[in-house]
């Protein structure tokens, strides 16, 4: 993948599959320790200890349309191409967290990409589902919660075009906040 | 600076508009494979593009949705377009622009984009 936000949706996806209710999206970006970390954590279903043990082969998938899941091993490959880290706890019926931690200054790291385009092809696939993205940086925190945005819309739908139009402005606007916030112009 | 406050009048005009949406007939549904195969061959920025374009065109009577894995990873991006009472169109290979073409042409004017379709891409 071109982008790291192309594999946070895709990991994302599976949490949505895994029946979660509640997504939590957590960046942080640290010059200091040199590391982009990616959490990313939901209620979902879980996994048993033995298909967690099998879920980073390329082999295991519980699709049905073909035989090869790509996400997870792929996901991996990216952070460990850039002298990364890559885990995966999960309990059945509490959750599931992935953690891939990138070299922040290597030449290999993938770009994050567009972050604002990610979460809202998650809001407008998953309107029911509360997804919390928080990106931190060494002196800076931006926080999107669509559970402070389901309290403004009451009855209104989260996938209502207006509404994504607002979450692309306001992510993007955020972030380019974020960005300025340690010297940089441009990302 | 965007604020919540701008959410309090999405919410107020679209609550005007709920009737109207409801009672719209003929919903044309475009659905978008949003697999790892479709996201890695840039289906994101295809589904965006749907979305964009039919918002500009107000046209509100098309729904935008995702989709998992078709089963055909090497014409990804796919999307699929269902307008009701007629055969279902699947176009692959797609991108940003041949996403408007098809808002524009198919959407909008009815008219298939025969050349993106699979049975034309696929000889």
């Amino acid at each position: 993948m071109k982008e790291l936000s192309l594999h946070i949706l895709d990991i994302v996806k599976n949490s949505v599959k895994a029946g979660a209710t509640l997504i939590g999206i957590d960046i942080i970006e640290s010059v200091q320790a040199d590391e982009l970390t990616i959490v990313i954590s939901d209620n979902g279903c879980g996994m048993s200890k033995d298909f967690l043990a099998r879920v980073r082969d390329p082999f295991t998938t519980t699709r049905t349309t073909r035989k090869v899941g790509m996400g997870i091993p792929l996901y991996e490959a990216a952070a460990l191409q850039c002298d990364g880290r890559f885990d995966i706890t999960s309990e059945v019926n509490v959750g599931t967290t992935v953690t891939a931690v990138f070299g922040l200054s290597h030449i290999d790291r993938a770009p994050l990409g567009d972050m604002a385009e990610t979460m809202t092809t998650l809001v407008s696939g998953s309107p029911e589902i509360d997804f919390c993205y928080t990106h931190q940086t060494d002196t800076n925190r931006f926080v999107f919660d669509t559970r402070e945005i389901r309290k403004e819309l009451g009855e209104v739908p989260l996938n209502l075009p207006d509404v994504i139009l607002w979450i692309d402005a306001f992510i993007k606007e955020g972030l380019t906040t974020l960005a300025l916030s340690r010297g940089e112009t441009n990302k | 600076m965007k604020s919540l406050e701008e959410l309090k009048a999405i919410r107020e005009k679209a609550l005007g508009q709920v009737n109207m949406r409801t009672e719209q007939e003929g919903n044309i549904r475009v659905v978008v494979g949003m697999a790892t195969c479709g996201i890695a061959a840039g289906a994101r920025p295809v589904l965006n593009a749907f979305v964009s374009e039919l918002a500009k065109r107000g046209m509100n009577n098309v729904q935008v949705t995702q989709t998992g894995c078709i089963g055909m990873c090497r014409l990804e991006p796919i999307v699929e377009v269902y307008v009701p009472g007629e055969e279902k169109v699947t176009y692959v290979k797609m991108d940003e622009e041949k996403a408007a073409r098809v808002v524009v042409e198919h959407l909008a004017n009815h008219k298939v984009v025969n050349e993106l379709t699979i049975g034309a891409v696929e000889k």
